[in-house]
């Protein structure tokens, strides 16, 4: 019987083991932001080259990390934030990108590349897609305008139970460090001790911690005011007329998302027809359309009504821009302690 | 010849062994591997002993504290529920049974978030009180809402096995009661209630450590304000790509449940629904 038991073990794990796949086929894996796309973009590559596109998403960096690390998956092309691209070239997980496959890529205004240097230095793995900062989008019949210039209206006993911040170690750090005057990629250990201390005055204040549904809750005014990235205030104010979305004046965060080309990747020849398929001006603007982020698409900027090429909302200005740092990557032992603080907060009264 | 045919039965269970062996066993092993590892492959056992750490501990005493709540509060209301129900006509027993089970037929994640909608500053609920000119709810994003959600999608687990083994009581034994002179109390506590403990056992289980494990609840109502234990694995897992202090904890979280099975089990239990 021990032995059958045995057998059966190792039948179970071969099968188990068996299912991964060989990349013969012509496909194309892509690992995504949540409505970070407009799903008829995929169908009109797919129409256009035969590829089969296999499209995954995620929701915040560091759930894609796992979902990239757990292995399950070879991905092909991968979008994900500054600090995140940043780790991943460190660790060695990204593949150059060769820019001659990719001519429409001259689309794109080479000052994001610039800014983007400051994660990838020779901008030799990352292509952005999209931009923006992080701010407050607040509802303007329930908050005092004046006061939405920094950040400590967060902190107004005034608007208990109706602010939400970000579910996200680093953003919500973000907003506390700012505060206290100091660098949103700090490690030193008494600084992020007070802006947990900040974080944790304020918990009784918020309403909730989200994400991705910060955005439905300020359009059904559930709550007052919420740190969002831009372009999420963007696409809210298109929905709710009493919203409207401020930078802080002490600073915030500029980011950037990027397409990487992974190291598991093994159709990098469908990946790069893609990067190229995404800066063609009509499909570039059909994602702008449907994402409402800043794109870095000099056409399509140029083909957008005035009032939206004005829209500080959605393209911030030089001058927030200028006041705005980018995400690092934190070294492990930092990462650690961010997500011990992190939790803190969680689970404080 | 006995031989042959126990092989045979053996062999029936050939399926059931593989699917045990690589859905329950091999995972199990996987977990105790990474809980006893550092992330650079170590051996350790800071992963299990972390729930020491304030923030873990609180958070387990939190998930206890909820779950016990969300128990007492099934068991609370199924003893009315299965009491009225059995007094009914058998044919309106089934069409009430039914009408009971039906949200379950629905995803369990729709009714959560269904309750979000009810729930929230702006919700329904809150829009009728405002109607009839009460004040609004405040319960969103609590510990309450959260409660107030595992007793709604755990309730069913815990009247159906009750309302089952109190159907299953000989009315004859009940008339014998009233012929002897007991009073309705008497009866309930002392012939009812001893007959359906198996029921009820049955049901503390299977509300309690659901209860116990929940994280979709807390972070869906509790509005990531509610740090459960479960929470603090996802994230260990999901957010932090720490799979070893993710199974440690995991690893703690198993013994209260497998405590808590064993004391229920322990306490005699005959035609209720075995567990284990």
């Amino acid at each position: 019987m021990r032995k059958t038991c045995l057998a059966l073990f190792l039948l179970a794990a071969a099968a188990l083991c068996g299912c991964g796949r060989d990349g013969g086929e012509n496909t194309l894996t892509i690992l995504n932001y949540g409505k970070y796309i407009d799903p008829e973009a995929i169908e009109i590559f797919e129409d256009e080259t035969g590829i089969d596109v296999e499209y995954e998403e995620y929701i915040t960096p560091e759930n894609m990390y796992t979902k990239y690390r757990a292995g399950a998956i070879d991905y092909d092309l991968v979008c994900t934030s500054d600090y995140m691209v940043e780790k991943m070239i460190q660790e060695g997980e990204a593949l150059e990108i060769d820019f001659d496959a990719i001519p429409l890529s001259k689309n794109l205004d080479q000052s994001y590349f610039d800014f983007s240097k400051s994660f990838d230095p020779e901008n030799k793995y990352s292509m952005p897609y999209f931009f923006g900062t992080v701010g407050i989008l607040y509802n303007k019949k329930m908050v005092d305008e004046a006061k939405v210039r920094s950040w400590e209206i967060l902190w107004d006993e005034t608007y208990s139970g109706q602010i939400i911040m970000p579910d996200s170690v680093r953003d919500s750090f973000m907003v506390a460090l700012k505060i206290l005057g100091y660098s949103l990629n700090t490690t030193d250990d008494a600084q992020l001790e007070e802006a947990k201390e900040l974080l944790i005055r304020q918990k009784p204040l918020v309403y909730s911690y989200l994400v991705d549904e910060a955005q439905d809750e300020m359009i059904a005014e559930n709550a007052a005011m919420a740190v969002v990235y831009s372009g999420e205030a963007g696409l809210a104010l298109e929905y709710n007329d009493n919203l409207a979305f401020s930078v802080p004046e002490e600073g915030s965060n500029m980011w950037i998302d990027s397409w990487l080309i992974p190291k598991t990747a093994n159709h990098v020849e469908n990946a790069e027809k893609f990067l190229n398929f995404l800066c063609r001006e009509d499909i570039s603007m059909m994602n702008f359309d449907y994402v409402y982020y800043a794109t870095p698409n000099v056409k399509t900027k140029a083909a957008l009504d005035k009032s939206l090429q004005e829209n500080t909302t959605i393209f911030p200005p030089k001058e927030i821009l200028d006041n705005c740092e980018i995400l690092k990557s934190l070294d492990d032992a930092a990462t650690t302690n961010y997500n011990i603080l992190w939790k803190e907060v969680k689970a404080a009264d | 010849m006995r031989k042959i045919r126990g092989l045979k039965r053996q062999l029936l269970a050939g399926p059931y062994l593989v699917w045990i062996a690589a859905f329950t066993l091999l995972p199990l092993m996987v977990i105790l591997y990474y809980a006893f590892t550092t992330t650079s492959g170590h051996p350790t056992l800071l992963n299990v002993t972390s729930i020491f750490a304030s923030v873990h501990f609180k958070s387990l005493l939190l998930s206890l504290e909820l779950a016990f709540l969300c128990t007492a509060a099934c068991l609370l209301l199924s003893y009315p529920l299965a009491l009225a129900l059995s007094s009914l006509k058998t044919k309106r027993q089934g069409f009430i049974v039914f009408i009971f089970i039906l949200p379950m037929w629905m995803n369990f994640m729709l009714r959560i978030l269904a309750w979000k909608m009810l729930l929230s500053n702006n919700g329904v609920i809150n829009m009728v009180l405002e109607a009839v000119g009460l004040p609004a709810l405040d319960v969103m994003n609590t510990p309450f809402a959260v409660v107030f959600c595992m007793i709604y999608d755990f309730l069913p687990f815990m009247a159906l096995p009750i309302y089952n083994s109190m159907s299953r009581i000989d009315k004859g034994i009940l008339e014998a009661a009233q012929d002897l002179g007991a009073g309705r109390a008497t009866t309930f506590f002392r012939i009812i209630l001893p007959l359906t403990a198996p029921g009820a056992v049955s049901g503390t289980i299977m509300v309690f450590v659901p209860a116990l494990t929940s994280f979709a609840i807390s972070d869906l109502l509790g509005g990531g304000k509610v740090l459960l234990i479960g929470n603090v694995i996802e994230q260990a897992f999901i957010q932090e790509y720490n799979w070893n202090l993710g199974s440690g904890l995991s690893l703690v979280l198993m013994v209260f449940v497998i405590a808590s099975m064993a004391l229920m089990n322990s306490r005699g239990d005959e035609g209720g629904v075995g567990i284990c």
